[in-house]
């Protein structure tokens, strides 16, 4: 077997290199561009899947990592090191990243209507609005391609890079930079339609969001470096030494352990990069940016890395953890903080009528499942769920794409401006557009939990089983129930879009969408129902006995053997058919008679003020607005502007100016001596002149600026070596 | 005093009055060719700590191409305007403030108790500039700096022409 | 042997006259030509530093400073230069003080 180390190296960098070829040398050519990008992202692929092989056909992979390294940065007499890891986690993350990204890299040719005419009123930073074209002798209006259509895949590159780099990253600092890069191309993405202002906001809001997180987690990195002297993941994780020094030192903060501080502050990354409460508002408003960045965003790549992250620091965050004991800091906030976001989540997503929103919602509450998941210590369960939700969101993400865009033909046939994402304007699209609709079906299925055939069935049958298991059981219901709102809202979802008859004129005449961006939807469609397979357990009922169960050993080898468990319980189990059924059916009486768009909602017929707080997203985005922007914002105006500056500042000032006017005033009043008054004048000249030699200062000219720097360090340097010190080169001595 | 001490003071006389003359001259090509002189004296500098290879590169990058480049500037952009620096109202000023950093500079050198104690002469190896090219090309050595060095030189060209391209209809 | 300082204070004196040109002159490419008797006035320091203290050790860290500043000087004048025709042309003028167009 030839040297598998180089190959890794290589995994993010064709990407990269796509992105720069295109955005110096393609930019003009939009076939070029994608061709470009295609092959860059193809090339991972290809590289991913022979690393993925050669990883899971490795002997103890977990406790021997392919890994390599070199010396990045000299820091005194140590160097940074930077390098590459592929453990067993890593290589079911590039997997999942390669083959979703490939499928949305094919998926974009088509969403943005690659070899359609350009539209005449299409401008860069609008979507776009559809062209004239002539067919069969008469005009009609069709969809017409994306102004900025090699920039799209420019960015989309880069976004792909940066998620390679993040996952076969043996560090935390390599790590924080694709992390970092991630953001960055999330900003532009998401804002990605910047003539519009609403996806200009989206994407400030999403930048800054997670920014905030991302700031704790890179003190949770300064703290653990400053502790450990390094910042590479099995340096730390496979020393014994280290771990117990983490454990076992007091924090200075909150009573913690070092490993609970660091923990948690890394965590909080997490909660940024994962949209977990209370940092998940940016991740509905991303809907904004093109479909296909939705689901780069939100399935493949920029979540999943928070919830990879929490995953890859397992160890240090249950350091001190065994199965059945106390749960440490940082796993007790994931727990909550998972178990209420995914619940909290679920709840809003029922009232949304945006296609998008609904899986947006719902794309935070898995999170928040998989984040509970890993907080009571079901790793494996958590990891499971991470990569068969990348496919079936991944999935349902595209398969929404390709209803939008079958709706926007529709709207652009008939001219009737109605809001192609709107649900309520859907209905009957199961004929009309067949595959996406089998395809979004099994997403869909999927996402609710579908008994035995579906992915998602599996693995959050072992989260559940996890939950219940490891004795938590107030997480177990909340889980529970969450898994019923989602069937639910599953339900609404595929009953509103699918089926019934077409509530407007605009679904009558969708159609079925090219075979570029369904093929890629079949294809995800296998791993959404496929991918559960692999990870059936042992102790499941019948099918147990004939299951390899090769996730739980492939994953679990990653675990040291106190965290790992075995029991299996069968009442999970039948919950979690019950939830998942009872949810889809229940969603699929209530919503199949609805007729019109105009119709209430049926649950807004039983309570409507819930509904309506539903509908609000509990109001947490005017929350914000009202308890942390605007009394910013007065902050800088009012008080920091307006009183600070214009009060206390210029007060002083004018104050300063009226004593002197006063004092003036009293000096003439009482001496009025022709000496006092001379001297009164010569003041107010010198003082007169020296605003005049002020004001030169700023003259705009960059010789005065030098001269002045020049005499500033002149006189400081004489200062400090004449003065302070005792001569120049004296001091040496 | 030893004759390479001659010439060094010398040399340093001839270029010191040389860099003065570019100073003060009050034409701008005249400027431009006390420039060189000055710069041929610094060459001198350099053969005299036994750097002769950097003497050579002075001569040939800083006299054969930049002091070149700037003669092609002045002529491009020809202006009468009397360039001495009394036009300039800061003058004094600055020469007062010159005058004291180099007074200060000065000082410290002379009062340097360990001024004269480096009497250290070259071995042959030491010179050996063959040496300092196998270190250039050394991934342990400086390869890197070489490198990034080279490609900023290779963006300056792209930006200088860049810049200085005359684009049809941009100017007026 | 010339002494150290001897070097170091012709360097200062090039500095200083270097300094003085880059302040007072009004065209910019005499400000230019400044900057380039500053840097090798620096470039003298180096050299005579590492000539006296890190020559006899074997070390190079002088030699590729010195290149360095060398390829860095060569750089800044082409930009350098072209900036200034570019501003001739659309501007008419050389003189430093009237290129004030960033003046808030």
């Amino acid at each position: 077997m030839f040297n598998i180390h180089p190959l890794i190296w290589l995994i993010p960098l064709p990407p990269l290199l796509g992105f720069v070829l295109i955005v110096l040398f393609t930019r003009r050519s939009n076939r070029t561009s994608h061709n470009v990008a295609l092959v860059g992202s193809g090339l991972s692929f290809v590289a991913s899947m022979v690393v993925f092989f050669k990883a899971v056909t490795t002997d103890g992979l977990a406790g021997s990592p392919i890994s390599a390294s070199i010396n990045w940065l000299p820091t005194g007499a140590d160097w940074l090191r930077i390098g590459v890891l592929v453990d067993p986690l890593t290589a079911v993350m590039l997997f999942f990243v390669a083959w979703t990204v490939l499928m949305i890299f094919i998926y974009s040719i088509g969403y943005h209507n690659f070899g359609q005419p350009a539209g005449r009123n299409d401008r860069p930073g609008f979507s776009p609005e559809g062209a004239e074209a002539k067919e069969h002798g008469k005009a009609h209006k069709v969809p017409s391609v994306e102004p900025m259509y090699a920039r799209f895949f420019a960015l989309l590159s880069l976004f792909a890079f940066a998620m390679y780099l993040l996952v076969v990253s043996d560090n935390l600092l390599t790590l924080y930079i694709g992390w970092e890069i991630m953001g960055f191309c999330s900003y532009f993405l998401i804002g990605f339609w910047y003539g519009k202002e609403s996806a200009r906001k989206a994407g400030i809001k999403a930048f800054i969001t997670t920014r905030i997180g991302d700031v704790f987690m890179l003190l949770g990195m300064v703290a653990l470096y400053s502790v450990t002297g390094t910042l590479n993941f099995h340096e730390i994780f496979s020393n014994p030494q280290t771990m117990l020094m983490l454990t076992s030192t007091q924090s200075p903060a909150f009573g913690l352990n070092w490993a609970g501080l660091i923990g948690l502050l890394l965590f909080c990354g997490t909660v940024g990069k994962s949209a977990q409460f209370p940092l998940h508002v940016w991740l509905p408003d991303a809907m904004e940016g093109p479909t296909p960045v939705s689901a780069m965003i939100h399935a493949a790549t920029m979540v999943s890395a928070g919830v990879y992250l929490s995953a890859r620091l397992f160890p240090l965050m249950s350091a001190g953890w065994h199965h059945g004991g106390a749960l440490t800091a940082p796993m007790a906030a994931m727990a909550v903080i998972g178990g209420f976001t995914a619940l909290f989540t679920s709840t809003i997503a029922l009232a949304q009528h945006d296609i998008k929103r609904v899986l947006a919602y719902s794309t935070i509450s898995q999170l928040g499942y998989m984040i509970a998941a890993l907080g009571i210590g079901a790793y494996t369960a958590a990891v499971f769920h991470l990569v068969t939700h990348a496919f079936f969101k991944a999935l349902l993400f595209l398969g929404s794409g390709s209803v939008i865009h079958g709706m926007e033909h529709g709207v652009l046939h008939t001219g009737n401006h109605i809001d192609p994402q709107d649900m309520r304007h859907m209905g009957g699209l199961r004929r009309r557009m067949p595959l996406t609709f089998w395809t979004f079906l099994a997403g869909g299925l999927a996402l609710s939990g579908f008994p035995l055939i579906t992915a998602g069935f599996w693995s959050k049958d072992e989260i559940l089983n996890g939950t219940f298991t490891g004795g938590h059981i107030g997480l177990f219901i909340v889980l529970a129930i969450t898994a019923f709102l989602t069937a639910f809202y599953t339900a609404r979802q595929i009953t509103l879009v699918f089926f019934g008859k077409p509530r407007s004129t605009a679904a009558e005449h969708a159609h079925e969408t090219k075979p570029v961006m369904t093929v890629p939807l079949m294809i995800l469609a296998i791993f959404a129902i496929g991918a559960g397979w692999a990870g059936i357990p042992h102790a499941f009922p019948v099918l147990g006995a004939i299951s390899p169960a090769w996730f739980q050993s492939f994953i679990g080898s990653m675990l040291s053997p106190q965290s790992i468990e075995e029991a299996h319980s069968n009442i999970p189990l039948i919950v979690s058919v019950l939830v998942s059924l009872g949810g889809l059916l229940l969603g699929w009486l209530v919503y199949r008679c609805m007729e019109t768009a105009e119709e209430k909602d049926p649950l807004q017929k039983i309570s409507g003020s819930v509904y309506n707080l539903l509908q609000n997203k509990y109001w947490i985005d005017e929350l914000y607005q009202k308890a942390l922007i605007n009394p910013s914002l007065w902050l800088a105006d009012k008080v920091v502007y307006q009183f600070i500056d214009l009060k206390i500042i210029d007060g002083i000032l004018h104050g300063l100016g009226r004593a002197g006017v006063g004092l003036g005033n009293l000096l003439r009043a009482k001496f009025d001596l022709p000496v006092v008054n001379g001297a009164g004048d010569g003041l107010a000249g010198s003082t007169r002149g020296l605003g005049v030699f002020l004001h030169k200062l700023q003259n705009g000219r960059v010789q005065t600026y030098l001269l002045i720097a020049v005499a500033c360090t002149v006189v400081l340097v004489l200062v400090i070596c004449f003065l302070i010190g005792e001569g120049v080169i004296g001091v040496t001595e | 005093m030893t004759g390479m001490q001659v010439i060094f003071l010398i040399n340093a006389v001839v270029t010191i009055i040389a860099g003065v003359m570019m100073v003060t001259a009050r034409r701008l090509i005249h400027s431009a060719l006390w420039l060189i002189l000055t710069l041929f004296g610094v060459a001198v500098v350099f053969g005299l700590l036994e750097a002769s290879f950097f003497a050579i590169v002075q001569v040939v990058v800083y006299i054969g191409a930049i002091a070149i480049l700037v003669i092609f500037a002045i002529m491009l952009t020809r202006e009468a305007v009397d360039d001495s620096f009394r036009k300039n109202h800061r003058w004094i000023l600055t020469a007062i403030i010159g005058i004291i950093a180099l007074a200060g500079l000065l000082l410290a050198f002379f009062t340097w108790p360990q001024a004269g104690a480096f009497t250290v002469s070259l071995t042959d190896a030491q010179r050996d500039i063959g040496e300092m090219g196998l270190a250039l090309l050394d991934p342990e050595g400086y390869l890197v700096p070489f490198e990034v060095s080279s490609i900023l030189l290779l963006a300056a060209l792209i930006g200088a022409v860049h810049v200085g391209i005359s684009r049809k209809g941009g100017d007026q | 042997m010339i002494p150290l300082y001897w070097f170091l204070m012709l360097s200062a004196v090039l500095f200083s006259l270097g300094l003085f040109a880059v302040i007072t002159r009004r065209n910019t490419i005499s400000i230019l030509m400044g900057i380039e008797l500053m840097l090798n006035a620096a470039n003298i320091n180096i050299l005579a530093f590492w000539r006296y203290l890190y020559a006899p050790r074997g070390d190079m860290d002088g030699l590729i400073f010195t290149l360095i500043v060398f390829v860095t000087a060569a750089a800044e004048v082409a930009v350098g230069l072209g900036l200034i025709v570019s501003a001739y042309r659309k501007r008419r003028t050389v003189v430093a003080n009237d290129l004030d167009s960033l003046k808030g």
